[in-house]
């Protein structure tokens, strides 16, 4: 009986503390002022915070169903995985686009070079045109009145 | 044997992968499994660069823990940060030389900085010269540095001797 008891106080506490976790991991994304500050939150509280969640629910199902539960851990895996691969992505995009950073930034970046940029390397058109939108030179040209 | 598995690392991983998704330790999905382990690096070799192998098992093991923690702990400070609105922190670029040029490596690099306090890696050189991070909150930046370079970097090189 006691056993429960515990169990019961570990799942509770970790699902309070992976909820706070991801809370202030979303909260980040209000309070810092630009795009490469705001990227900190959520590659790290939300990782902690499902993190959290998961191991909650495989204690949960391991006790109360009396068999493994351990297929949590694959989201897990795929989360630390791809969590940082995304950040990494979206931080390499703003950097693209010149995106301007908070006053006090210190340090600099260095200027991305062609060889950086993928400009040697990947090809591309010209003029890129929307997927649906039509482009300026389709659009018919209006008579002059 | 190393020619029916080429990357015994990559099968071991899809097998654990494919028990874990179908949940079961039945003989029938063993096999099934095995056999996908298998085949799969076999079909998709050509596709694959030459990877590094993991030479140090164990120190990959303590490498995997120290990460874990400080994972926690960023997650703790970040917190921290987000909650306390009085102090500002100082973001900040910071370029880290790379001393690593296998892909693989950088990128188990790269991952592990994004996820460990406060920084997030946001570009490699092409020449894998350096990765540029960025800071959420920089105080000292050759201290930073030189806790990546011995934290992180030395144990990789050590895990795949390199």
């Amino acid at each position: 009986m006691l056993f429960y008891v515990i169990a019961e106080g570990v799942i509770a506490f970790l699902l309070v503390a992976g909820g706070i976790f991801a809370f202030t991991g979303s909260l980040g994304m209000l309070q810092f002022k630009d795009f490469f500050m705001r990227l900190h939150g959520p590659t790290k509280g939300t990782t902690l915070g499902i993190g959290c969640m998961l191991i909650a629910s495989m204690l949960y199902f391991t006790v109360t169903q009396r068999e493994f539960h351990v297929q949590e851990l694959l989201i897990t895996l795929f989360l630390f995985i791809t969590a940082p691969v995304t950040g990494h992505m979206l931080a390499k995009t703003g950097l693209h686009m010149h995106l301007r950073f908070t006053t006090g930034t210190r340090g600099s970046v260095p200027e991305l070079r062609d060889e950086d940029v993928g400009q040697s390397r990947v090809a591309r058109p010209a003029k890129a045109r929307h997927p649906w939108r039509p482009g300026r030179q389709q659009r018919k040209p209006r008579l002059p009145r | 044997m190393s020619r029916l598995l080429p990357t015994p690392t990559l099968s071991l991983v899809l097998l654990v992968v494919w028990l874990l998704m179908v949940r079961s330790l039945e003989p029938g999905q063993l096999v099934l499994g095995a056999f996908l382990a298998v085949t799969i690096p076999l079909l998709t070799r050509r596709f694959w660069d030459p990877l590094p192998r993991v030479r140090h098992p164990l120190k990959l093991v303590r490498f995997v823990l120290v990460v874990l923690y400080d994972i926690v702990k960023a997650n703790v400070q970040v917190s921290l940060l987000i909650l306390s609105p009085r102090r500002e922190p100082h973001p900040g670029f910071l370029e880290y030389p790379l001393e690593v040029k296998e892909p693989l490596v950088i990128t188990l690099l790269a991952n592990t900085i994004t996820m460990t306090p406060g920084t997030v890696s946001t570009n490699v050189r092409l020449d894998r010269s350096s990765l540029l991070i960025h800071v959420l909150d920089m105080e000292d930046e050759e201290a930073l540095v030189r806790e990546i370079r011995e934290r992180y970097e030395r144990p990789l090189k050590e895990i795949f001797e390199c």
